[in-house]
């Protein structure tokens, strides 16, 4: 059972395939990894290459000018992907604003992700419909989210047997990074869901930079130590690979499913590009640093290991690649295509219930844009 | 019946009849919160629907949000107005904004209670009245009671709002007896209601200055002058149409409220009032509220808030134009 560590080491570091592409045995999590075949396993490393390929599509979009904003997550796909395949379907998923492998574990369409960063939405996507909900920019205010849904299905789950909370039960997987590992609402958060056992697994993705601050001005300490100052396990995984990540993630829901409280996991990874297309880490950061973790990418490691293993040929790639290249262009074309709401639509979501000032507002403002359209032919419809 | 026992009541109505309301809070559960509203609800529902949270406030609000997202129907307590700050980012980032940010498809019915105001001879931060900073964010919604039968009923409909709702407690009226007919629900929990019909001036009060505006109106009907009172009870939205026809038929407006006057509510209706009723007032809309400065001591918190004499002198302002 992992422990929570006061002090972390490379030992502690739980890895399963390393960055040489080598696959390790491991006594406690390989039992997590059994029903992992060779089509799970080419699976994985299609989710990676795809959620690269449309990462890559959107920071393009943005540079065009077709996006506000964009915040890439190259470098952090295996623990995305890892983390993500481990949920079941009913299990909800709070995201930061860098979750866009998750999304795709998800079922959320790439496309309709980027109706946030277009400026169409708000949100985005339907949380209702995947268990994924909208990305929260500010930082850590969905910690505190997940700790109430978590308590809201103990609630729920009341009187239920471990057994049948393990079968049947759900969990939340919140996510976080080194940076908003610092906010208060991440403590608040910890010590509710400790309190009341609820079934949240938070995951730290410590990608090293909080923009343009690095980790030890975060924390003095191993992330994962903190783990045991709340009385939850905690697991540093390699966050670089996606076995890994899987096992210790499947672990740590099954573990919260049946009622044993959260647990903490630090997946140690590297942010490979920049915090957000605003960034500009040649600033703050050493090209030697970004050279060192280069090599320690989660694709390349997985496609040796796969490789070698003989589980692909090289049409697996070339396939990919095209699948890829078309996901992208249809992406592109559906971003460009989004309908932009009116405004009026926008006073029709400040309340679900009716609103006096709101409606007299919204009937101004359809007066005002009608005199334009009396003039110009044209108005908000 | 007290107001506070009435709030009491209230809440044990919801509980009773929404098996997904939770009420959450610091010291709610055994000790019933520090004004007790909570007393005994957690003997009669168990502490997993009364819960003791760990002191936190943007894990109170924050976890509320989250339970709401899972379809339940959270009322949480802050245990006085000056302890919601540290909240005060999960309410207007998150709880205001989450039904626009899901383009409608999400609802988080979250009732958060805060006592509020001042008069109670205490210590910093107990006797604030923040709620402007709430009103001007769109997204919730904003009520207060002034008395027992509206403190009964407006719990209930908060609880069954959709939106969000701050329900602001006067915590100097928890004592206030008062009818409460329990089969005769209130008036909408949203509109305003004229507690004192007059004719020659309006004075609009909300929450603990509603019996000080009655008191006025009576000390005033000795001068001669006949005072409307109006208890706004929704501060958001606010009911714009019966204070503007009152002010049709009065033509003087007088606002009072606890909180500083500088950017406060009563700023807004004088606003809002002089494009409505521009051509019926016989006065400016004059303002009776707190000064621009950190609620003070207890002990000159009388020469800060406004009283039955600080509102006659308002009037006479407005009957000299």
């Amino acid at each position: 059972m992992p422990r929570a560590a006061t002090e972390a080491t490379d030992q502690d570091l739980i890895q399963i395939l390393t960055p040489e592409g080598q696959r390790l045995p491991n006594e406690t999590y390989d039992s997590y990894l059994g029903d992992v075949d060779d089509d799970m396993l080419r699976g994985f490393y299609r989710d990676m290459a795809l959620t690269r390929r449309f990462d890559q599509e959107a920071t393009a979009l943005q540079r065009q000018g077709q996006l506000c904003l964009w915040v890439p997550l190259r470098g952090q796909e295996a623990a995305q992907i890892g983390s993500g395949r481990a949920t079941r379907p009913k299990d909800y998923i709070f995201p930061t604003y860098r979750e866009h492998g998750v999304a795709l574990t998800r079922n959320v369409s790439f496309s309709e992700m980027l109706r946030l960063f277009r400026g169409i939405s708000g949100g985005g996507w339907d949380p209702r419909e995947n268990n994924f909900h909208m990305y929260t920019m500010v930082l850590a205010a969905q910690l505190p989210h997940a700790a109430g849904y978590g308590m809201a299905i103990n609630l729920e789950q009341h009187g239920w047997d471990e057994a049948k909370r393990a079968e049947q039960g759900d969990a939340v997987l919140t996510y976080f990074g080194d940076g908003s590992s610092t906010e208060g609402e991440t403590h608040e958060s910890m010590v509710f869901a400790n309190s009341f056992d609820a079934p949240v697994v938070y995951f730290c993705q410590n990608n090293q930079w909080a923009i343009s601050v690095p980790f030890e001005v975060q924390s003095k300490v191993p992330l994962v130590t903190r783990a045991a100052g709340y009385g939850m396990p905690g697991i540093r995984v390699d966050g670089n690979d996606v076995l890994a990540v899987l096992a210790v993630t499947r672990w740590a829901m099954e573990h919260a499913r049946s009622g044993k409280g959260p647990v903490l996991i630090e997946a140690v990874t590297y942010r490979l590009g920049a915090h957000t297309t605003a960034d500009d880490p040649t600033k703050y950061r050493q090209s030697e640093e970004e050279l060192a973790w280069a090599p320690k990418d989660p694709l390349i490691r997985m496609e040796t290991y796969l490789r070698e293993s003989n589980i692909v040929d090289e049409a697996f790639f070339e396939q990919l690649e095209r699948d890829g290249n078309a996901m992208a262009a249809q992406v592109r074309k559906d971003a460009m295509a989004f309908p932009v709401p009116p405004l009026s639509k926008s006073f029709e979501q400040v309340y679900a219930e009716a609103h006096p000032l709101v409606q007299e507002e919204l009937q101004w403002h359809l007066d005002y844009e009608a005199g334009f359209a009396d003039e110009a032919g044209q108005g908000e419809k | 019946m007290t107001l506070a026992k009435a709030i009491t009541n209230g809440l044990d109505k919801v509980l009773a009849s929404n098996d997904r309301a939770i009420l959450m809070g610091e010291d709610i559960g055994r000790l019933g919160g520090v004004y007790r509203i909570t007393e005994g609800l957690i003997d009669k529902y168990g502490a997993h629907r009364v819960i003791d949270s760990p002191l936190g406030e943007a894990g109170i609000v924050g976890g509320a949000v989250g339970m709401a997202l899972r379809g339940h129907s959270p009322l949480v307590e802050i245990q006085f107005d000056g302890f919601v700050f540290p909240a005060f980012s999960q309410i207007t980032t998150q709880l205001a904004k989450m039904h626009a940010r899901s383009e409608g498809r999400l609802t988080v019915p979250v009732v958060i209670r805060i006592p509020y105001g001042g008069g109670i001879g205490s210590i910093e931060h107990h006797s604030e009245s923040p709620e402007a900073l709430f009103v001007h964010t769109a997204g919730l919604r904003v009520i207060t009671p002034s008395n027992a039968h509206d403190a009964y009923w407006m719990i209930q409909q908060a609880a069954e709002c959709k939106d969000p709702v701050i329900y602001l407690e006067p915590k100097r009226r928890y004592w206030l007896k008062g009818e409460v007919d329990t089969e005769a629900p209130a008036l909408d929990a949203f509109k305003a209601q004229i507690v004192h019909p007059g004719e020659d001036a309006t004075i609009v009060a909300y929450g603990p200055l509603v019996p000080i505006a009655l008191a006025a109106a009576e000390a005033a009907r000795e001068d001669g002058r006949s005072v409307e009172v109006i208890d706004l009870r929704s501060l958001s939205p606010i009911d714009f149409d019966t204070i503007t026809e009152s002010v049709q038929k009065t033509g003087r407006l007088i606002i009072t409220h606890e909180a500083p006057t500088f950017g406060g509510l009563g700023g807004e209706i004088a606003a809002r009032i002089s494009e409505r009723a521009f051509l019926s007032l016989e006065a400016p809309v004059l303002r009776v509220g707190g000064f621009h400065m950190p609620y003070p001591i207890s002990k000159v918190e009388s020469q800060y808030l406004p009283d039955i004499d600080k509102l006659l002198e308002a009037l006479d302002r407005s009957f000299a134009y």
